[in-house]
């Protein structure tokens, strides 16, 4: 049974094998779900000419935004760049690359690639900027765009639950494209607020089964909220 | 006068129906949730994962991992449902959301979008624009007519890089709404003390205004 005991106690050896060059994908919905210690682990190693493909790149200080600080990151996969200053100036000079993805084709590119799916047809993005120099098939009278499906040397996720076959559960909006984001990387990196034993979660509430799971590790989390809109009573 | 943001969202939730998925976008649109008659029951999507998005918490219930797409707090209705994004996205680009409502700096007549990035200026990202504008049939764009300039924003072809082709065929703008049918926008309706006049003034793209164009009613 320990050969599915998937927790590492430390973040050194959660992100044990990340190399300069590699290819991460990474769960989160701007500062929401974000794998804050896992982030924090690539910046302490310095790890460099990254490609990182994930919805946002954070915010100027916060999540995948302490990693422009530095210059750790070569290349973006992302739908969002609002919100984060360092993140548009160093893409309007050059020094970043980007490569804008539709929302819904970022997560769908992940969950090819966890899936065995090279590729798929998709009608966003077709006749803009998006679909240029990209293979267009029509069905049924529509012309749809191919897009190629994503695979990461690392997936670096958060979830809420974990049991220690790393067996997933998610919470509310937190959940976003982590699940995807797991099943798309060679090594994939979980961190999680609780590990309970194998057998206390219910088959029926887990999210996303460990077979995706490579190293879960039991962090603890600040969850910066980037809008905090409230209602008077 | 032009309408207000909140006029234009509560004409914008003119549009709803009982029974309706409706996924608004980031600011105009989603006043529009203010807006939704108390007789109606509407369901809204947020493309981040969740259907059935509350209004904003009380201070005590603000709970970090419980976001819109515009990233803001908010709340869930019962029977609100979560999801990841690649489940939101089949459901938005399967057609299932009933209405979709979102902002662009240019639409043309060919019912083209532009709303992500100025080449040079400003880089938004298209978020999931692109892919709720592909996947809805009924989708509204609100935005304001023209730039602080004058310059009209409804044109004969988009200047910037597109969020969709031929896609759009419903204008909300702060003077009036228009519909866009084979290559032309319709001008159906004037913002309250708006004349015909100055709407034509300020579209660029080709305009057909029938014989009656009421003003809106609020």
């Amino acid at each position: 049974m320990s050969g599915f005991d998937k927790v590492v106690n430390s973040y050194e050896a959660a992100m044990a094998g990340l190399e300069d060059g590699m290819t991460v994908i990474a769960g989160g919905f701007g500062l929401c779900g974000i794998p804050e210690n896992l982030i924090a682990e690539i910046k302490r190693k310095g790890t460099r000419e990254l490609t990182v493909a994930s919805n946002n790149c954070g915010t100027d200080d916060c999540g995948l935004g302490i990693l422009l600080v530095d210059k750790q990151i070569k290349k973006m996969i992302a739908s969002y760049v609002g919100e984060n200053a360092l993140f548009e100036a160093q893409m309007m000079s050059g020094e970043l690359e980007v490569e804008l993805t539709p929302q819904g084709t970022l997560a769908e590119k992940m969950r090819a690639g966890g899936a065995g799916i090279p590729a798929f047809y998709t009608a966003t993005g077709y006749g803009t900027p998006v679909g240029e120099g990209k293979e267009v098939k029509e069905f049924n009278g529509r012309p749809y765009i191919l897009e190629e499906a994503l695979q990461g040397d690392f997936s670096i996720a958060k979830a809420w639950k974990a049991d220690r076959y790393g067996n997933l559960v998610f919470r509310m909006t937190a959940r976003n494209f982590n699940p995807m984001a797991v099943t798309a990387g060679k090594i994939a990196v979980v961190e999680v607020e609780e590990i309970v034993e194998v057998g206390e979660l219910s088959p029926d509430e887990i999210h996303l089964p460990g077979i995706y799971v490579d190293r879960l590790i039991l962090g603890s989390f600040e969850k910066v909220i980037e809008q905090r809109t409230v209602r008077s009573a | 006068m032009a309408l207000t943001r909140d006029q234009l969202a509560q004409r914008v939730a003119q549009e709803f129906k009982d029974g309706y998925y409706v996924n608004l976008g980031i600011g105009i649109p989603t006043l529009a949730a203010n807006f939704i008659p108390d007789d109606m029951d509407v369901i809204l999507q947020s493309e981040n994962g969740l259907l059935g998005m509350g209004q904003f918490p009380l201070d005590e219930e603000v709970d970090a991992d419980l976001i819109n797409a515009g990233k803001q707090t908010v709340t869930m209705v019962p029977g609100a449902s979560i999801f990841s994004s690649a489940d939101s996205f089949a459901m938005i680009r399967g057609g299932h959301v009933d209405l979709t409502v979102l902002g662009a700096f240019e639409v043309d007549c060919q019912g083209n979008i532009a709303s992500y990035m100025i080449p040079g200026k400003l880089i938004k990202g298209m978020g999931g624009a692109m892919d709720l504008v592909a996947g809805a049939d009924n989708i509204i764009v609100t935005m304001t007519h023209a730039s602080k300039h004058g310059d009209s924003k409804l044109l004969s072809e988009c200047t910037l890089p597109l969020t969709g082709k031929a896609c759009i065929k419903r204008v909300l703008t702060d003077l009036a709404l228009l519909d866009i049918e084979d290559g032309k926008f319709i001008l159906r309706e004037r913002a309250p003390g708006v004349s015909v006049e100055e709407i034509v003034a300020l579209t660029s793209g080709e305009l057909v205004v029938p014989d009656d164009v009421p003003e809106m009613k609020f």
